[in-house]
């Protein structure tokens, strides 16, 4: 993502690629089904390596866009050059009707309900008398451009690569953008992603769409490439090479998705060619030692090839440093706002016959650390995922200065200025310590999935790295901030969730344990940190089991012991309370 | 009309064991079982083969599979190998297949009783199946369920170009397993079919009683819902993933083997009998025994009643059905956060 040279320097010898003397036809003709499987491939890198949503279904789509330009162009005689918007269109609004289905199927039910629609599709293909029934619909017309015909693999190799290395640099666009930020925060779970305003089965559905369109745009190609259709290659077998293709390539990585379309669109070629000769005989003695050679690769390289020959290279340096001048708007506060800013009231939360929060009112005021303090189990959390929407309350009403937020989702919640960090921390490990931040910039950002494809978001981008980079410098984690979130210690960990928290511009903070796993320097600057927030005008409200860094730090402490309030007061009067040294110490002292 | 629910019982029945075989291989390996099918097609082909006189391939298939466990056994063991660990494997992956193999040479020859070439496939099946997942899956045991998904994908292509080796691209038929028949007004009833809702209830009930009750299968469970913590208390996971593996790769073989004198099967039919039994499944959760059986019946009668009426459409109508089944699973299931490797 950050050097254009090796992608220019591909670009050039796939189009020298044909001038290469001596080069059998035949293997333009390989290089042309690489490319067309490439981009499915790359659809599904994006959809599931790193959207993290398994689709078996790929094929049809490819089917819908080979269908829609083969029916326009032989039964209408539309132009090819008229049917490509067409296909796309057809394929990406088919997906938007699939996907709004299937992306809210949750967990492994997304994949299979991808076989589901995928076989149903395959049959439907095969029996529709429109469409030609199993024997498809021949004699396409090929692409052309004035009188020059596409007829050869080679001349239509071409506008395959074309647009496979397009495609690429969309998405790799895509991905390296403020949108692209949120898909790639899909694959550990909604919560953290919904916390910071992204709506997750929006983002989803925009893979989904995105990848059904590469595989539209794959299927017109392949249509004209063949210049004839027939239900075999969009089956459900096809939809599992697809996704095979793309996990073998590297599922995460976008030149994965084209590298693994070559090994086994090569492999498969080898194997059904020089196989027999080898070892004669009946059979598909190619499917038998492919199957093994699939097998046998996964197991040498479970994560793919891709990241693997890239393990060889040397290690880049790491990327710029955000220019920290650029700013982003900040919240409008006014003033005259009643000081109360969190209103729990009679807050209670049942889980079956668990009450989990019971009752429990207490309020947060402007430039105030509250702690919210107990033993295990006494219902912190859950008043937290209470306060930030992930849970909805039994009943009881929270209010965020004066008005109601009872039913609001987290996206909402967010927008009036609460943030939070976790108790179990909800990084992207294989994304940096600032593009995770960054995550928590989302809604002070504006672009588009199209403008992020085609880089006209790079104004409002370098606004959201710099406000991120300024609150990574502001925790003190600026040395680490090309790292890897995932390589860094746990209580470093914890210190990126409070950056990524501040992204919001919060009135409040919510901090779930912040100081657990850090050392002691480490608390003290997080417990000077936090006063001069305070003292900068946010609030903060803090879970914490370490009594020392919250007695010395919390204006007021909130007491919970089995889901109630038990006591609330300044920091003094709680430690002589008998109730709470009971509740921790089992004895009344 | 009585006919189509009967036909549609007994094809709902097969699907409810590879369904619940389905299950137990995705709880607790978190292998999707595509060659799942394939286990259906090598039973019912190598009891057809050996009702029919000849010698199958998969018997010697068993044999070289057991040779690379052996292999894969050793190379794992490679820094503390001691005599008992080299036996034992020897026994279990070539000992084992090879006397299989010279009872099966023996018996083809002169064409074995059925009761004999039924206890024949499902030894050999079984093997395949435990070698199987020695080979390909406990070296992955580690990675995502994608992974291991694709794996199975490699492994289902695999035994399918061999099955097509072995018996060739023409069907097979076996004989009945039970013969006879009599008729209840209507209706009439085959041994067959009766011995199809026999086996299928007597598994269910087995399963059931082995997961509720024994400690293997208690084990089991414990590995399905957590692994690490089944390991830190004991339980040999790799031990769980054989088990299961050997389970579905019985019940594969023996609804091969109850299907194959019912219907002709070819070496690539396992495919969509497999994937039905995977709807089936996937209905039930993945997870629930009982709703698998349910849902399996359901697909059964479905399938029987959109082939008579719609026959053109009748896969897409039995896979159409998921759709609208999942989403409601989805939307019933509680919101929970997933936390993925």
């Amino acid at each position: 993502m950050q050097s254009r040279l090796p992608i220019i320097v591909f670009a050039l010898v796939m189009a020298a690629i044909p001038f290469v003397p001596g080069m059998p036809p035949f293997w333009i003709v390989l290089l042309d089904n690489i490319g067309l499987a490439a981009l499915v491939a790359m659809g599904l890198v994006l959809l599931t390596g790193v959207g993290g949503l398994t689709s078996f279904g790929q094929a049809a789509f490819v089917g819908f866009g080979a269908y829609t330009t083969a029916v326009l162009s032989t039964a209408y005689g539309l132009s090819p050059w008229l049917t490509l918007p067409l296909s796309l269109v057809v394929s990406g609004s088919l997906a938007v009707l699939l996907g709004l289905i299937t992306v809210r199927l949750s967990g492994h039910y997304l994949p299979l309900g991808t076989l589901a629609w995928g076989l149903g599709l395959f049959y439907l293909f095969s029996k529709l008398e429109f469409l030609g029934r199993n024997d498809g619909i021949s004699a396409i017309p090929p692409l052309s451009i004035g009188t020059f015909k596409m007829l050869s693999p080679g001349s239509i190799y071409y506008a395959i690569w074309v647009a496979v290395i397009l495609s690429a640099l969309l998405t790799m666009n895509l991905l390296d953008s403020r949108t692209g930020r949120a898909i790639r925060a899909l694959r550990r779970g909604h919560v953290a992603a919904e916390a910071f305003g992204v709506h997750t089965p929006r983002a989803k559905l925009l893979v989904f769409i995105h990848a059904a369109v590469l595989a539209g745009l794959s299927g017109w190609l392949y249509a004209h490439l063949q210049r004839a259709v027939n239900p075999t290659p969009f089956g459900a077998q096809a939809g599992i090479e697809y996704l095979f293709i793309a996990v073998v390539g590297g599922a995460g990585y976008v030149w994965g998705g084209v590298l693994g379309a070559a090994i086994v669109v090569v492999l498969k070629e080898v194997l059904q060619s020089y196989l027999p000769l080898i070892l004669p005989g009946s059979g598909q003695v190619e499917t038998i030692v492919f199957g093994i050679m699939l097998v046998a690769l996964l197991q040498l390289a479970p994560g793919g090839l891709w990241p693997w020959l890239m393990s060889f290279l040397p290690e880049r340096t790491s990327g710029k440093k955000p220019d920290t001048s650029l700013k982003l708007e900040q919240r409008t506060r006014s003033p005259g706002q009643s000081s109360i800013l969190l209103q729990v009231d009679k807050a209670r939360k049942q889980f079956g016959g668990v009450v989990a929060v019971n009752n429990v009112s207490f309020d947060v005021q402007a430039r105030e650390i509250v702690a919210l303090i107990g033993p295990n189990g006494a219902g912190k959390s859950t008043t937290f995922n209470l306060i930030t929407g992930v849970l909805s309350a039994s009943s009881g009403s929270i209010s965020v200065l004066g008005s109601k937020v009872d039913r609001a989702p987290p996206q909402e919640i967010v927008k009036l200025g609460i943030s939070r960090t976790f108790q179990h921390v909800k990084l992207v490990p294989d994304m940096t310590v600032l593009e995770n931040v960054a995550i928590g910039a989302h809604l002070r950002g504006h672009s588009g999935p199209i403008a992020s494809m085609l880089r006209l978001d790079r104004a409002d981008e370098a606004k959201l790295l710099a406000e991120a980079a300024r609150q990574i410098e502001r925790v003190g984690l600026a040395d680490q901030m090309h790292q890897l979130a995932g390589s860094l210690s746990l209580g470093q960990q914890r210190i990126v969730e409070i950056a990524r928290a501040l992204c919001v511009d919060p009135m409040l903070l919510l901090l779930d344990e912040p100081a657990a796993g850090l050392r002691h320097m480490e608390k003290q600057q997080l417990a000077t940190l936090l006063r001069e927030l305070r003292d900068g005008g946010m609030s903060v409200l803090l879970v914490e089991h370490d009594m020392g860094f919250v007695m010395n730090l919390a204006d007021r402490i909130v007491v919970l012991d089995f889901g109630t309030k038990i006591a609330e007061g300044t920091p003094a009067t709680i430690k002589t309370n008998p109730e709470v040294i009971k509740a921790y110490l089992g004895v009344a002292a | 009309m009585l006919f189509l629910v009967q036909d549609g019982i007994t094809n709902g029945a097969i699907y409810a064991l590879l369904g619940l075989a389905l299950v137990l291989v995705f709880a607790v390996t978190r292998v999707i079982l595509i060659p799942q099918g394939e286990f259906v097609t090598y039973g019912a082909l190598t009891y057809a083969s050996l009702a029919a006189g000849q010698m199958p391939g998969t018997a010697k298939l068993a044999l070289a599979l057991g040779i690379g466990a052996f292999a894969f056994d050793l190379f794992v063991a490679r820094k503390a190998l001691h005599g008992r660990l080299i036996l034992r494997s020897i026994l279990t992956n070539i000992a084992l297949p090879a006397i299989v193999l010279a009872l099966t040479a023996y018996f083809a020859a002169q064409k074995p009783p059925v009761a004999v070439s039924i206890a024949l496939s499902l030894v050999i099946v079984a093997m395949i199946g435990l070698y199987l997942y020695r080979i390909a899956f406990q070296p992955l045991a580690h990675t995502s369920v994608l992974v291991l998904l694709i794996a199975s994908v490699g492994v289902h292509l695999a035994l399918q170009g061999l099955g097509l080796l072995f018996f060739g691209a023409e069907g097979q038929r076996g004989p009945a397993v039970l013969s006879g028949a009599f008729t209840a007004g209507a209706l009439r009833f085959t041994g067959q079919s009766l011995t199809v809702y026999g086996i299928t209830i007597a598994f269910i009930v087995g399963l059931w009683l082995f997961f509720g009750l024994t400690l293997y299968g208690k084990a089991l469970r414990a590995t399905a819902v957590n692994r690490l913590g089944a390991r830190l208390v004991g339980i040999r996971t790799t031990l769980s993933g054989q088990i299961a593996f050997l389970l579905a790769s019985v019940i594969g073989a023996l609804s091969g083997i109850m299907i194959v004198p019912i219907t002709t099967l070819y070496y690539d039919s396992g495919f969509l009998i497999g994937l039905k039994g995977f709807v089936a499944a996937i209905i039930g959760g993945l997870v629930s025994y009982p709703l698998t059986a349910v849902a399996a019946l359901v697909v059964g009668l479905v399938e029987a009643f959109s082939s008579f009426y719609a026959s053109n459409y009748k896969e897409v109508i039995v896979f159409m059905l998921l759709i609208p089944v999942l989403l409601l699973r989805s939307l019933a299931a509680p919101a929970v956060e997933e936390e993925k490797d």
